[in-house]
């Protein structure tokens, strides 16, 4: 190695930036090299004087609360809703209530009304997942990557399953907020078309077998099974988004550890 | 009520993103201050500065997908000062192509001196880079960075790193040895 092509990598190599080969080249040409063995000497006093001086600014104590603050006021003013959008919700609210006394008051009506608000919920939610930047926030075609990137974000571990064998790739995972509570979504992937499946825990309630509903062009099919709530919606047909759903269906409720 | 019941849901969304924002980016927040400082070698400016970055972080949290937040919140800092620089002052864009100067070492006793330099000398000689230079070796030296996330950071190729970190030092070996021999005068 020439004296000018290891002067080029000095830096590097008191950095540890270097691979391995070329750093031994360096530590050859040294021996040599007398020039370059006080620059690397020279670079090494630097770098601990400048990590021994004090250099390094302390925030002042005020800044943690200051910041808490601004954070707060930040927090609060990006969720809240124009005066329009709190008469919206208030009316979703209510008309949420209403179908749930409904539903209550008399059990001979099934939970279809309540059925078709979490379905528009879902179905909106896909729509915004099919934005540019929306569909995941853990990427991963593994599904030992994926339920662990759920533990710490949610209060329960949604059953994740990969079906790349049966043609529906596992694409990653997102958490994603239904009727007001964090709710796991698993992508998955059959050919061109994206399936957004949800999953969050249904205390308490009864299985319920599938139901299938048609909005705005994309098929939507849940159900409950294990205490879970499953709602799978894509713009797959019908025939092949079912056959996924069996495959859900018959997965074990909760996936293997990884070996 | 029904508006307090959904101001409720909205508030715990709220507070969960705002609990994940406080374990992955705040930590960082002396890091950020740091940078910051450097940057800006201003108290009151870098105060602001971490401020609007953590806002802003905040804001982009949505897409921050795991990985290291404080390279994240970092590069964000840092392009907050950019923007704080433009503004506010005549940003010191001296980017000539200046050869380094190839001191051969001859004088032995130079890394002796460096290493006793006075931690005031150094950071003057630091705050004389121009900004690009500075940001590279404060993240080199004070932060403990690799070259990739100096580059992620400054939105770089490794090879502009590289090369900023050795005319940085390059730079300070000149300014400290200066210095030294003004002192050695007097």
């Amino acid at each position: 190695m020439s004296c000018d092509d290891a002067q080029m990598l000095l830096d590097a190599y008191v950095d540890g930036e270097l691979d391995l080969v070329r750093g031994i080249e360096i530590e050859k040409h040294m021996e040599g090299c007398q020039a370059c063995a006080r620059s690397v000497e020279n670079l090494r006093a630097l770098g601990s004087a400048m990590r021994s001086g004090g250099l390094y600014y302390q925030p002042p104590a005020s800044l943690g609360p200051r910041l808490e603050k601004a954070m707060q006021r930040a927090g609060r003013s990006e969720r809240r809703p124009t005066r329009f959008g709190w008469q919206i919700i208030a009316l979703a609210a209510s008309l949420l209530l209403a179908v749930y006394v409904v539903a209550r008051m008399n059990p001979g009506i099934p939970h279809d009304a309540s059925n078709n608000l979490v379905a528009q919920e879902t179905l909106d939610s896909h729509l915004r997942s099919l934005m540019p930047g929306h569909l995941t926030d853990v990427q991963s075609t593994d599904q030992h990557t994926v339920k662990p990137w759920f533990n710490g974000k949610l209060d329960y571990s949604p059953p994740v399953t990969d079906f790349a064998p049966q043609g529906f790739p596992l694409t990653g995972g997102r958490l994603d907020s239904l009727s007001g509570r964090a709710v796991a979504v698993l992508v998955y992937q059959r050919r061109q078309h994206l399936i957004n499946v949800y999953v969050w825990p249904a205390p308490g309630s009864a299985d319920a077998s599938v139901g299938e509903s048609v909005r705005q062009g994309y098929n939507l099919l849940h159900w409950t099974r294990a205490a879970m709530n499953w709602w799978v919606v894509s713009d797959l047909n019908l025939d092949e988004l079912k056959g996924f759903t069996n495959l859900l269906r018959a997965a074990p409720a909760s996936a293997p550890a990884a070996p | 009520m029904l508006g307090l019941v959904e101001q409720e849901r909205a508030s715990v969304q709220q507070q969960s993103k705002l609990a994940r924002f406080e374990l992955s980016v705040v930590p960082h927040m002396g890091a950020a201050y740091n940078l910051a400082r450097w940057l800006t070698r201003n108290d009151h400016d870098a105060e602001d500065v971490v401020q609007e970055a953590h806002l802003r972080a905040y804001r982009f949290f949505d897409g921050f997908h795991g990985g290291d937040g404080r390279t994240w919140l970092l590069a964000i800092v840092r392009n907050t000062c950019y923007t704080w620089l433009q503004q506010n002052r005549k940003p010191t864009l001296e980017l000539e192509e200046e050869i380094p100067e190839l001191d051969s070492g001859r004088s032995n006793p130079e890394a002796l001196l460096l290493r006793s330099v006075d931690s005031e000398m150094l950071r003057q000689a630091l705050d004389d880079l121009p900004v690009e230079f500075r940001e590279a070796i404060v993240l080199r030296e004070l932060e403990g960075l690799s070259y990739k996330e100096i580059g992620a950071i400054a939105g770089v190729p490794l090879g502009t790193v590289m090369s900023r970190l050795a005319r940085a030092r390059s730079r300070l070996q000149k300014a400290l040895r200066g210095n030294a021999r003004q002192g050695g005068a007097t």
